[in-house]
């Protein structure tokens, strides 16, 4: 049954590519294509506006006063950027455990409520944080003045909001694809679940909470949109590119010491990863049996509840509210029939779910060989390293200056249709998010696994069929789920690089726009509606074929 | 003291009911075995013993203590793993020493009862080794140390010589029994290899389908199988069908296809006419060259022969087609030849006479 079930292939058509990819010449030219591929398609047009305008640095540094600007905005970036990845996996963590270990059927429920934040496109999920934590209409009501104004606080709480997901997704997959063995042993020997958690869970699922820490890190660093609305007077980097935009020496210059203080950072983790060991040796018996008694165990499940009820959930879906508005003040027949802006809506809506499905496939495709390589480090260990950085580049740009770049790369090729245009810059902004996630679950699976599967006689797919992808199929999926949140999402690039109009763009037109809040709740609730029903399914869909 | 008692305990797994009412009762220091084919229910028994899965119904007690809602931690078990469970990130001293670690001894008594158990297992090199750079039999070593290292008195061990090549099975297999008995400990041992099963425990539970059949020292359950599956799975048999044709207080008549009539050894709950399976073990039989007029014998055909070293077996077809599989020691008597009339003899009382069974002869001796 289980050799049935891996079999994602017929057997015959299998058992040919098997063969094939036995055959050295195959297997290499599959990793040089997608080595091209990652640096053509997905680092290059990124940092490209970069490179070209590279003189235009001097502007900056021939003006002190804006230097140390900009250099106040960066260290404000990575302030928050360390302090929100930080809070996030310590938040995430108990939410990942909670929706893998427990046993309520409400779970996989729960599960895809937490890529709310990821589903709302980036700039309505400012306006809707703003609308609950600092309008006068959401939560400011019950105390009569703004409860978070515009500022550092409502920065970190969106920044808190948007990286969440990243942190549950990544440790969600990780741990469904987790062996639980080790952890009963750990029991049977005597650990306190928390002990046995402490020393033998995380410490073999390290290199996902890295992941997870290195995603959402590099994700507060670079978002723009909805980092804007909520801004205020604080300035971090890609605000303060944005602040002078039309220039290029901002953004060259912010850009580029975020790529290259964040890459050492990552190059830091990187190599300081493997010997990080945590402290297993040390027990405290006593202590971590009364932390991990029920009563302190459903005290951390209803706090990680209330934290992700209160400050991520509900400040994401805020915008939405009206829509239960909307549905009495009659605008729902509107909007099913088409009606007015309705048609373009349900144009857009199509064309987002269509790009988000294409973009997903070409990033598996494309993605896969790339985590192999990193993990299993098939190009030797320097330069798979160094790939392993570069990697995250893309998600590390800030997204004003992501879409200059892309725009100034893609105008080359203004003879495509615009749909690729679009497909490319979506390519390279969601691939970080799959790599990151499949080279760390790959990287947990014990490289004599692979090689047993190999004497046995398998082929080098047959090995990736039969054993890595039935023993990290959760992290694929998790992968696949940020690609096509992230992709469904995106604003910045989209509107930098076609004149298409995708959900999000239409979405943030209409808040410029100033429709009615009920048209606006609307337009948002559907998208997050059918954004939600879409992933569960799907989550159903994969669980429902185990029987583990 | 450990002895474990499971009253009427039940486990299913949505509509696959993997533990079927099972009642079983351990005796303490006893090396005891759960035999059954595969995906009878033998792992998650003994899961349900360590507390990793809780059961639907039915009470579990180690000692005199109900432990139902005890979690793992509490139960004071070694347990050894199907596939080790080595924590790949410690190595393979770190492994040993966790259990006392865990239970906050200081670093010193952790590290006697290290060494204790390592000598136990008489592994003393490589102890700085990762789980992924030792050899299987290192591995399952290593996993029975670190059980043994957590001071349990009660020892389960999932097919904990699965992993290993048939020579360092037979020797870890002895090994593993001297250890537990030096201890003190009450072991169960869970395997589908009957003759592991035979060779090492004091009592067998052979399982199937989630239900005990049958608990017992390995000669009562060869010498006296409840059951045609315990009669074909504990040892081999062969399956004679035919029809109770009379019945008295020393045995039975049996009379087979074609009307042969043998004596066979006393059936249980059966009456004249009601029909019948006749079992009868490969080294039960006589063998005679030529036609003889031996008691309670069959004539037949030498069709095949197989060498296998220590036993030569015959597969003879008798005068009612029947087939037969006889065993001899290859090195007591002259061999038979391909095609060679013969005949067959067997004492009675070295027989078994079941009720045919209701689903059929093969379906109850399937395995799946
Ligand atoms: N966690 C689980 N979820 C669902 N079904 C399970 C689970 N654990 C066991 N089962 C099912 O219960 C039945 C008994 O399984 P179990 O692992 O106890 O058998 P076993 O006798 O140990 O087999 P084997 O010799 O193959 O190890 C099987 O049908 C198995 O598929
Ligand atoms: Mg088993």
């Amino acid at each position: 049954m289980q050799a049935e079930r891996t079999n994602l292939l017929k057997p015959k058509i299998a058992k040919a590519l098997d063969k094939l990819s036995s055959k050295t010449a195959i297997k290499n030219t599959i990793y040089i294509v997608s080595i091209i591929i990652f640096f053509a398609l997905i680092l290059f047009p990124p940092i490209l506006g970069i490179i070209i305008k590279w003189g235009s640095i001097e502007d900056v540094l021939n003006q002190p006063e804006l230097m140390s600007e900009a250099l106040n905005a960066i260290a404000a970036s990575f302030a928050v950027a360390f302090f929100v990845s930080f809070i996030d996996v310590v938040a995430g963590v108990p939410m990942a455990w909670m929706i893998t270990r427990g046993n309520s059927k409400w779970l996989s429920v729960l599960d895809t409520l937490s890529d709310i934040p990821f589903i709302v496109p980036t700039a309505t999920l400012g306006y809707s944080l703003f609308l609950f934590w600092g309008d006068l209409g959401g939560l400011s009501s019950l105390f009569g003045v703004p409860f978070v104004s515009r500022g550092w606080l409502l920065v970190v709480l969106l920044h808190f909001a948007f990286s969440f997901p990243v942190v549950v997704r990544v440790m969600v997959g990780a741990s469904l694809d987790y062996k639980l063995e080790y952890e009963q042993a750990s029991r049977t020997l005597g650990a306190a679940p928390l002990t046995a958690a402490r020393t033998v869970t995380f410490p073999i699922l390290k290199h996902s909470l890295i992941a997870s820490f290195t995603l959402a890190f590099a994700r507060s660093l670079s978002e723009t949109g909805a980092t804007m609305m909520v801004a205020g007077a604080f300035v971090n980097g890609p605000i303060f590119i944005n602040k002078h935009i039309g220039e290029a020496g901002p953004l060259v210059f912010v850009s580029a010491i975020l790529i290259v203080l964040s890459s050492l950072v990552f190059v830091t983790i990187r190599l300081l990863g493997p010997r990080l060991k945590m402290p297993v040796r040390k027990v405290w018996p006593k202590a971590e049996r009364k932390l991990s008694s029920s009563t302190i165990a459903s005290s951390r499940n209803g706090i990680t509840l209330l934290v992700f009820l209160v400050i991520v959930l509900v400040p994401s879906l805020f915008v939405a509210v009206p829509a239960f508005e909307a549905i009495f003040a009659g605008v729902l027949p509107e909007a099913l029939g088409g009606v007015g802006v309705w048609g373009d809506y349900w144009q857009s809506i199509s064309l987002s779910y269509f790009v988000g499905i294409i973009v997903t496939l070409l990033n598996v495709v494309i993605g896969l060989p790339m985590a192999i390589i990193i993990a299993r480090r098939k190009i030797g260990n320097g330069p798979s390293a160094v790939l392993d950085v570069l990697v995250n580049i893309p998600i590390i740009v800030p997204s004003v200056a992501l879409g200059a770049s892309l725009a100034i790369f893609w105008e080359n090729f203004a003879f495509m249709p615009e749909i690729w245009l679009l497909i490319f810059a979506h390519l390279s902004i969601t691939y970080p998010y799959f790599v990151r996630s499949m080279s760390a679950a790959v990287e947990r699976i014990s490289m004599e696994l692979e090689e047993a599967g190999r004497t046995l006689g398998a082929k080098p797919l047959g090995v990736f069929r039969t054993i890595i992808f039935p023993l990290t199929k959760y992290s694929m999926l998790s992968g696949a789920i940020m690609m096509f949140t992230r992709s469904v999402s995106e604003t910045g690039a989209t509107l930098v690089v076609s004149n298409l109009v995708t959900a999000p763009v239409l979405l943030v037109n209409w808040v410029k726009n100033e429709v009615p809040t009920s048209t606006l709740g609307l337009g948002c609730g559907f998208l997050i509606l059918f954004s939600f029903i879409i992933l569960l399914v799907l989550r159903l869909v994969v669980k429902g074929r185990e029987t583990y | 003291m450990p002895d474990i008692r499971l009253v009427n305990v039940a486990k299913r797994f949505g509509k696959i009911v993997a533990v079927d009412g099972v009642n079983l009762h351990v005796y303490d220091k006893e090396y005891f075995s759960l035999l059954g084919p595969s995906g009878c229910g033998k792992t998650t028994l003994l899961r349900l013993i360590a507390g990793l899965v809780q059961p639907d119904e039915g009470e579990i007690y180690i000692g005199d203590r109900l432990v139902n809602d005890v979690p793992p931690e509490d139960r004071d078990v070694g347990f050894v793993f199907q596939t080790f469970a080595l924590f790949p990130h410690m190595n393979a001293w770190d492994n040993v020493t966790y259990g006392p670690r865990v239970k906050g001894f200081d670093i010193k008594k952790a590290e006697t009862i290290g060494h204790e158990v390592l000598e136990m297992v008489r592994l003393h090199e490589r102890l700085d080794a990762y789980p992924n750079e030792l050899s299987g039999g290192m591995m399952q070593r290593i996993a029975v140390a670190r059980a043994l290292a957590a001071g349990a008195k009660l020892l389960l061990l999932d097919e904990p010589l699965g992993q290993l090549d048939a020579k360092v099975r037979n020797e870890l297999r002895y090994e593993i029994r001297r250890m537990t008995k030096d201890l003190e400990l009450t072991a169960i041992h869970v395997t589908h290899d009957q003759a592991e099963a035979m060779a090492i425990s004091d009592r067998i539970a052979v399982i199937k389908k989630g239900k005990v059949l049958q608990v017992g020292t390995p000669e009562e359950l060869y010498m006296t199988p409840k059951s045609v599956f315990i009669a074909h799975f504990i040892g081999e048999s062969n399956f004679l069908e035919g029809y109770v044709s009379n019945l008295s207080r020393r045995g039975a008549i049996i009379e087979l296809r074609g009307g042969i009539k043998v004596q066979a050894g006393a059936p249980k709950n059966m009456d004249k006419g009601d029909r019948a399976v006749l079992a009868i073990r490969p080294e039960t039989f006589v063998v005679e060259k030529g036609i003889k007029k031996t008691k309670n014998s069959v004539l037949g055909i030498v069709e095949r022969i197989t060498f296998e070293g220590t036993n030569i077996r015959y597969e003879i077809r008798l005068r009612n087609q029947d087939s037969v599989v006889v065993v001899r020691p290859s090195l007591v008597e002259e061999w038979l030849k391909m095609g060679e009339k013969v005949t067959v003899s067997f004492s009675p009382e070295k027989t078994h006479v079941f009720a045919y069974p209701e689903a059929g002869l093969r379906e109850e001796l399937a395995v799946e």
